[in-house]
């Protein structure tokens, strides 16, 4: 994974960027959250906040390299923006589109009979619980996925 | 995924030592532990104290390796760090596992 040092001062000093990229593969994103999570700007953060980051960003990235590059080889680019009490996510990248061009629902999960407890399907459930202003473009072969995340309460 | 056992009269105590169960090592994790689950203890307690990261993908693998227990033996979850707390009350997971605050130790023989 290539950790892209993009942080940097925007005009205004309450708003920062940083953009990581991410390898399309489990271990490329088992590597990008430590860097994220090792971001100064994330060390600033609640431990509450930086846990849920991490589901939600975690969430994001194993969608893309399960279904989107489905095991190929691919790139993901995650940018980061710090704003007063959130932080605003653009993951993109150029697998296939989401089916239909539209984000799963993402329902919870039934956890009725034990022996037919879901082994998967948790992913879009916890990223939509947990975020706010979700919203998914196809652009120019592109995937863009951005999304909020509450820092403070 | 380093998996440390430990028997404890009935019940198996298996101790998670990485830091976390992610997509990158929930296969391994689920196959590991049904190796270690050809112990004959009914009870299978995992002990979660150092694993402060869970995702989908290894929640996944906690779930299927309480199903590989079958019908007759239980899978019981100790000392949820709070993100991975978090995981399992959003996915309704903690009504399904019976879930410890800490490891339950034994009776100490006496020194």
């Amino acid at each position: 994974m290539t950790v892209l040092p993009l942080a940097r001062k925007a005009p205004s000093d309450v708003t920062k960027t940083a953009t990581f990229r991410v390898t399309s593969t489990p271990i490329g994103v088992r590597e990008a959250l430590n860097s994220v999570l090792r971001h100064p700007l994330m060390t600033q953060l609640s431990d509450d906040a930086r846990g849920t980051t991490e589901v939600v960003l975690a969430e994001a990235l194993n969608n893309i390299v399960e279904h989107a590059y489905y095991g190929a080889d691919g790139w993901i680019e995650l940018r980061l923006t710090w704003r007063p009490r959130q932080l605003h996510c653009d993951v993109l990248d150029t697998g296939v589109p989401m089916p239909n061009n539209d984000l799963p629902e993402g329902l919870a999960q039934s956890v009725g009979d034990h022996k037919d407890l879901p082994e998967g399907g948790f992913g879009w459930f916890l990223i939509r619980h947990l975020t706010e202003n979700l919203n998914y473009r196809r652009i120019n072969a592109c995937n863009h996925l951005s999304f909020q995340l509450k820092t403070e309460q | 995924m380093d998996l440390k056992t430990e028997v404890q009269g009935d019940l198996l105590i298996v101790r998670a030592m990485d830091d976390r169960i992610d997509a990158a090592g929930a296969i391994q994790f689920k196959e590991d532990m049904r190796v270690i689950c050809q112990n004959p203890q009914p009870r299978v307690m995992l002990d979660l104290s150092r694993v402060a990261f869970l995702d989908s993908s290894g929640l996944g693998a906690v779930v299927a390796v309480m199903k590989l227990l079958g019908p007759g033996r239980r899978l019981e979850l100790a000392a949820l760090t709070p993100t991975v707390a978090k995981v399992f009350r959003l996915t309704r997971m903690d009504t399904v596992f019976t879930i410890h605050d800490s490891v339950a130790f034994g009776p100490q023989s006496a020194v």
